[in-house]
């Protein structure tokens, strides 16, 4: 069978079971786009190259499959440069596939041509330039394969327009040929067994362990064995920012989020343990404060896929490479042999690690200063009062700053997949574009995205797409007039000097924005407004609804740990500083 | 072989023989922030695969995390991890020294005595060129500098592993093997 070479671009990505691609046409992708009107295939049309990378990625979130985007050459490619490699920093499966100009122009600084391969070689997980059309095949294949397994990440395919005007003879890869294609490129899933019994042993013999799940319990599909895991052992579970959901927030032994705006009791915890059960996780800085002093007395063991992670920030004791499904798996069962009587290994006593964090908890919960009658809008109240109106399972949606640590910390994420947010890269603007694809990829799901006024303003032409798309997507914008945490570190840091980071509440006006992309907008200013409005966006499905909270801009997140401080030294909500000291040991 | 703890090493890495495959390489060495002390690429024995062979500085980054991070490009096949004293490394020198008059037949002298040659030869200049250990390298290298070297080119390190000839229990007793 003949096919062009956009013909057969389009074929594939149907072959590989694509249901939809967000994109913009350009000049030289404009041959793929003539299939695309008779494929099954849904094309949902963007407002600007950037969201389609988002949206891609947030439909990855949520569904587990890779995201597609689509864009020209030059300026759209360029474009695409934040999401493939905010898709990297956290590991999301994603395919974009970029146009380019035709390989006769190619090095000829053509009109919107440019080094497309070069510029994103080091924000991908690999990229190739198809010059052979018969390879086009073959290179989506690898594409998709590269992008879901091992370690997941974003892979750029750059196709000359000359490619996609080719003819060629339509042929599929078969797994033996996609193998031989790939030489150098063979993960490790299974865990190596003499380590798996090695973590037992440490497991076992623990007596203040805590598992420090990360994202790659979800990116493999752990949840169910991280449970199994938590449960025989009774060991508690941290679950950083990239991670929330992977491990039920209302499970007793749930400790909730560590790291830099994490709550006491899950950092003190990690610092004071003597085993640390690291899954799926790297260490980021963003968790470890200092690195010198971060849990100084644990001993470590660490299972990620990426061979790499072991061992870049923190030694482990225990190294173990594989997927985390399987090898939490083999723990698991290795466990439960050295449980049988007479394995001779007893059991420690972990009662005094057990009351210790249930002290901590007690202690210092998550807490802010309770909203006061006439006083402005606390954001905490409103994202309490959205977590307890939203339906099961909502995806919560976030973009960065102050309100992606409130809806972190004051959510409860009890399912997996139902948080998606920019972890790695802190890519404001995040959160509207990635609504969308979630809801695009989730469509039985309630979306709300959680956004700052700054990062709203940053991608929120991407209303348009949803309404005209008719992807109702809810946005609840914390409106405090300010670059918030740029505030905070300049309340905190810098004596209260406040640089270049006033936005203004009603400029622009986000409720005529709203209505000007065909969305419903509401302003929200008061108290006894919260509920009514959140209760009205809850009940609308046709068209997108953007509520415009103005909240408190004098609000902190706390607890912090400060830049470069050793997470012993965790800054906690002033009320709960009796003495008035800043730090608590 | 004095220095107990050596600031460089020999990776031998196997990829794949396609363009932009040396490009990775080098933009993953700039990007982690790894020190290139040098660096020379061709085809194996298969032309479907090229051989690169990369001097690094170890005294900055774990060869460890070099390696890992390496191995994660697609296009990777193997990497070998070359010590010094268990491989053979060589490299050729190309140098065009001042050697007129009396200084003429001491730069021969000198070249013949390391078993270089005279590859071009000008009223008053001399290229010479050498092939060997890096070290040996270096010393000629050092004393033809005060004749004036004009011009010096090295190609960078080649390195293959050491075969396996001795006992294993003699190679132990030196402490070199394990």
């Amino acid at each position: 069978m003949k096919l062009t070479g956009a013909q057969a671009l389009i074929k594939s990505l149907e072959m590989e079971s694509v249901e939809v691609v967000f994109g913009l046409p350009g000049g030289c992708i404009l041959p793929a786009y003539d299939p695309l009107l008779d494929s099954p295939i849904r094309h949902i049309l963007v407002r600007h190259e950037q969201g389609a990378g988002h949206m891609a990625e947030g439909y990855a979130h949520v569904t587990g499959r890779p995201g597609v985007a689509m864009v020209t050459s030059g300026p759209a490619a360029t474009n695409m440069v934040t999401p493939l490699c905010d898709a990297y920093m956290d590991s999301v499966p994603m395919v974009a596939i970029t146009g380019q100009v035709g390989r006769p122009f190619i090095g000829t600084d053509a009109f919107q041509e440019c080094d497309t391969v070069g510029i994103t070689r080091s924000v991908t997980k690999h990229n190739e330039l198809v010059m052979d059309p018969h390879e086009l095949p073959l290179i989506i294949r690898q594409a998709f394969h590269l992008a879901t397994t091992g370690r997941p990440g974003p892979v750029l395919v750059d196709v000359p327009k000359d490619v996609l005007q080719a003819e060629i003879d339509w042929w599929w890869p078969s797994d033996a040929d996609l193998a031989a294609s790939l030489p150098g490129y063979r993960p490790t899933t299974k865990g190596h067994p003499r380590m798996i019994k090695e973590a037992a042993r440490l497991i076992a013999a623990a007596e203040r362990p805590v598992i420090y799940a990360g994202g790659g319990i979800l990116k493999a599909r752990a949840a169910e064995v991280l449970l199994e895991l938590a449960e025989t052992t009774g060991i508690p579970v941290v679950t950083t920012l990239m991670a929330r959901g992977a491990f039920p927030d209302d499970h007793p032994l749930c400790l909730g989020m560590p790291g830099m705006h994490g709550n006491y009791t899950a950092i003190t915890a990690m610092q004071q343990s003597d085993l640390l059960i690291a899954l799926g996780t790297r260490f980021d800085d963003r968790v470890t404060g200092r690195v010198g002093a971060f849990a100084p007395t644990a001993k470590v063991v660490h299972v990620d896929i990426d061979p790499a992670e072991l061992g870049k920030i923190r030694k482990p004791d225990v190294p173990i490479v594989g997927d985390c499904r399987q090898v939490i798996g083999e723990i698991v069962k290795a466990l439960r042999v050295l449980a049988q009587p007479g394995s001779g290994v007893a059991p420690p006593d972990r009662t005094p690690w057990r009351s210790q964090l249930s002290g901590w908890q007690e202690r210092f919960p998550l807490h802010y200063d309770p909203q006061v009658e006439g006083d402005a809008l606390k954001p905490q109240l409103v994202m309490e009062t959205l977590r307890d109106s939203a339906p099961d399972e909502t995806i919560l949606v976030s973009g960065v700053g102050q309100h992606q640590m409130w809806a972190s910390q004051f959510w409860k994420f009890n399912h997996p997949y139902t948080w998606v947010n920019s972890g790695g890269l802190g890519t404001m603007g995040f959160s509207v574009p990635a609504a969308i694809g979630a809801k695009v990829g989730r469509p039985d799901r309630t979306v709300w995205a959680v956004d700052g006024d700054g990062c709203f303003q940053m991608t929120a032409q991407e209303l348009a797409t949803a309404a005209s798309e008719r992807i109702p997507v809810k946005v609840a914008i914390l409106n405090n007039a300010y670059l918030g945490m740029v505030r905070q570190w300049q309340e905190m840091f810098y004596e209260e000097r406040y640089s270049e980071v006033y936005l203004s509440p009603d400029l622009p006006d986000y409720v005529k924005w709203a209505e000007a992309m065909g969305c419903v907008g509401i302003r929200v200013e008061h108290p006894e407004e919260v509920q009514p409005a959140i209760d009205k966006a809850n009940s609308i499905d046709d068209r997108p609804v953007v509520i415009d909270f103005r909240t408190d801009a004098r609000e902190k997140v706390f607890p912090m740990v400060p830049a470069g401080a050793s997470n012993d030294q965790v800054v906690v909500h002033p009320s709960q500083a009796p003495g008035g000291e800043r730090f608590v040991q | 072989m004095s220095n107990p703890r050596p600031t460089h090493q020999t990776l031998s890495v196997v990829v794949e023989n396609r363009s932009g495959v040396l490009a990775r390489v080098s933009s993953l060495f700039a990007r982690r922030g790894y020190n290139i002390i040098s660096l020379a690429v061709a085809p194996t024995d298969d032309p479907a695969f090229s051989r690169i062979t990369i001097v690094i500085d170890i005294e900055t980054t774990s060869v460890e995390q070099m390696t890992k991070q390496l191995f994660k490009l697609v296009n990777v096949i193997k990497i070998t991890e070359l010590d010094p004293s268990d491989s053979v490394e060589r490299e050729l020198l190309l140098a065009t020294v001042s050697a007129s008059g009396e200084a003429r037949s001491q730069v021969v002298e000198l070249v013949g005595l390391f078993d270089g040659k005279i590859e071009d030869v000008g009223y008053s200049t001399l290229t010479v060129m050498l092939a060997g250990d890096p070290a040996r390298l270096d010393d000629l290298e050092e004393l033809l500098r005060p004749y004036g070297i004009t011009e010096l080119q090295r190609t960078g390190r080649v390195a293959l592993p050491r075969l396996e000839r001795q006992a294993p229990r003699l190679r132990n007793a030196t402490g070199k093997a394990s």
